[in-house]
């Protein structure tokens, strides 16, 4: 019937619809992606691969202390070294490593107390879900940063403490959005009939409900982790965060800020305290990137029109 | 009763209940401290007498309602308690009063802030309201884009740009803030003038997209295009149709920003050694002097809530629907 030569739009509309990997789909949806998430794409993926093999990439070690304090670049240390002879270079890179695995944590946590309850609220309704509601109202009505000093100054600064704090008082935010988009889905049939067949509160969250709301949860937690990622790096810019002497963007901002004041005579020194405050920004505006695709595409979301 | 006055005093009466239970937390600080925090804050050499006077000063030996009863009375008369930096192992008390330690300092909040509120909202609301009208042209998309970059970014990132571009590269501006109490007024402004400009270009950028968004979504509502479907001139529309209805979105935006200049100004104070009160507390987390945490805490609250309430009443005022009810 079809003809090897030329097109045959009832060849093609024959065609039995080819069942494409999970590979190939998502080569598909990337292919059709705005230059600015495939920047936004590229940017993560350069910072993972920095994170995790920091050890391998790093000239010196974390902490390791060279005998030329404030050394300037080029030479044996590319970005010089800080007040105490670290290699700056080193520490960037094994700040990758710290700064971002621990808002990821804290993100992951933020999302399992936040979304865990908001399900809970969501499922059970009447008195939790009330309970629930009005409690995080309380906790949203304090600035998360004024809340997250606060506790911090109860707990004492470690990072234990600190991604539990951040996390609590983050997940208020999670439970507001993955509460309001549940109750939609919690009014559907099959989750009454999940309940009639008698699945426990467990598996309607996992089996029933969850697989349906991921799109803005998904969306959400690259927001979230921008939140928490700028949130540690103000706490530990404060020098209430992350200590030291483990490398983290925050706190090197501010060991290195006094250099900022030479910039007259050396502009390379000058820079130096911009580039880890530089490495947060760009993380983050291409976490913003791909989360706009991300959300344009899943729920057709658009600016305006 | 009108509906509005019924709406206006619910809104209050719920502001104040979360202002109730936020002192609740606030003050629950110290019940999770853990027990041996007066010799923390003592010395180790504290002879037992001191701790026992210190506790007992505390009231530690009460019951937590009794307590909480005493630290709001004393707070609604303005008495915050007394610092605990100052204290010696040898019972000497060198102590300050909370209130002098935050009365000087709050009023360089004030000033910082409302200086950067003055200049940063009208601008912001130019900026978002010209976008939203010639939107997707050149200027939307660069004003939009500059924004954008400047949201993604730490406030500390912004602030030593500034530092660099305006102290360090040109000496325009001081990149030390300290201001006194005899400062002259002028003098005052100008050196505040870079932890000021940095407060606004993150405000201005939030404040502007969020203008914009509620703008947007107001023209694009079937009454206006009916409006202009009439004929009616466009500033008749945006003056007479529009603008009723965007009062709203727009003090909105306004209160949620100057409760975000609340909590950038920590950051934004420690950069620049501004003596105001988020550096105060900044220093008290440091040195864990929890009355002081609490007293920044709850002003900070405070106003976070008393700006969200008053963007609250005043939209339920001026929202058509309510004022003429069917």
């Amino acid at each position: 019937m079809s003809t090897s030569e030329g097109y045959s739009a009832k060849d093609e509309v024959g065609q039995v619809r080819t069942r494409r990997t999970w590979l190939q789909r998502t080569w598909i949806e990337l292919k059709k992606a705005p230059p600015t998430a495939w920047m936004g794409m590229i940017v993560i993926s350069v910072y993972l691969l920095v994170a995790l093999f920091a050890p391998i990439i790093a000239p010196y070690g974390e902490a390791e202390i060279t005998p030329i304090p404030y050394a300037p670049w080029g030479g044996d240390h590319f970005f010089g070294t800080d007040q105490i002879g670290r290699d700056i270079l080193s520490r960037l890179i094994f700040g990758a490593r710290n700064t971002i695995g621990i808002a990821l944590a804290t993100t992951f946590l933020a999302f399992l107390i936040g979304g865990g309850f908001a399900l809970m609220a969501a499922i059970s309704r009447g008195w939790v879900d009330q309970v629930l509601s009005r409690f995080v109202d309380i906790l949203m009505a304090i600035p998360s940063l004024i809340f997250a000093l606060m506790l911090l100054s109860i707990f004492g600064s470690n990072v234990i403490s600190l991604i539990c704090i951040i996390a609590v008082l983050d997940s208020t935010r999670v439970f507001r959005l993955t509460r309001a988009v549940a109750m939609n889905v919690v009014v559907m049939e099959y989750v009454e009939a999940a309940k009639l067949r008698g699945e426990g509160l467990g598996w309607i969250m996992r089996r029933e409900i969850l697989p349906n709301i991921m799109p803005p949860l998904v969306a959400e937690f690259g927001l979230r982790f921008c939140f928490v990622f700028l949130t540690i790096a103000a706490l530990s810019f404060l020098g209430v965060g992350i200590q030291p002497p483990t490398a983290d963007w925050g706190s090197m901002v501010r060991e290195n800020a006094s250099l900022i004041q030479f910039a007259q005579f050396d502009l390379k020194a000058g820079i130096t305290p911009l580039l880890p405050a530089a490495a947060i920004a760009i993380l983050t505006i291409a976490v913003n990137f791909v989360v706009d695709w991300f959300l344009m595409k899943t729920s057709g979301l658009r600016d305006e029109h | 009763m009108h509906p509005v006055i019924r709406t206006v005093l619910q809104r209050l009466a719920l502001g104040l209940m979360t202002l109730f239970f936020v002192s609740i937390v606030i003050f629950s600080g110290v019940e999770m401290l853990p027990g041996d925090f007066t010799q923390a804050v003592l010395g180790q050499a504290a002879t037992e007498e001191t701790v026992a006077a210190f506790r007992r000063e505390l009231g530690l030996d009460q019951p937590s309602y009794v307590r909480y009863i005493d630290w709001i009375g004393g707070v609604l008369r303005g008495d915050f308690g007394t610092s605990f930096s100052g204290r010696a192992a040898s019972g000497i008390d060198r102590s300050r009063d909370v209130v002098d330690l935050i009365g000087p300092r709050l009023w360089n909040t004030m000033f910082l802030a409302s200086m950067t509120a003055i200049v940063a909202v009208p601008l912001a609301l130019f900026l978002g309201i010209t976008a939203a009208l010639y939107r997707n042209s050149i200027y939307d998309r660069v004003v939009n884009a500059t924004t954008l970059a400047t949201i993604s970014t730490p406030e500390f990132f912004v602030a030593y740009i500034l530092i660099l571009f305006l102290a360090a590269l040109n000496p325009v501006f001081p990149s030390l803030a300290n201001v006194s109490p005899d400062t002259v007024l002028s003098e005052r402004i100008y050196r505040s003038a870079l932890p000021s400009m940095t407060l606004a270009l993150v405000i201005i950028a939030h404040m502007m997209r969020m203008t914009r968004a509620a703008i947007i979504n107001l023209l694009a509502s079937p009454y206006i295009e009916m409006a202009r479907l009439k004929g009616l001139s466009s500033s008749r529309v945006i003056l007479f149709h529009a603008l009723p209805n965007a009062w709203a979105p727009i003090v909105n935006v306004i209160a949620f920003n100057l409760a975000y200049l609340v909590v950038g100004v920590v950051v934004v104070e420690v950069v620049f050694v501004y003596p105001g009160v988020g550096q105060l507390m900044v220093d008290a987390v440091t040195t864990r002097d929890i009355p002081v945490v609490q007293a920044c805490a709850l002003i900070f609250a405070a106003t976070y809530i008393v700006l969200n309430l008053s963007a609250d009443i005043i939209s339920i005022v001026t929202n058509p629907r309510l004022l003429h009810p069917r």
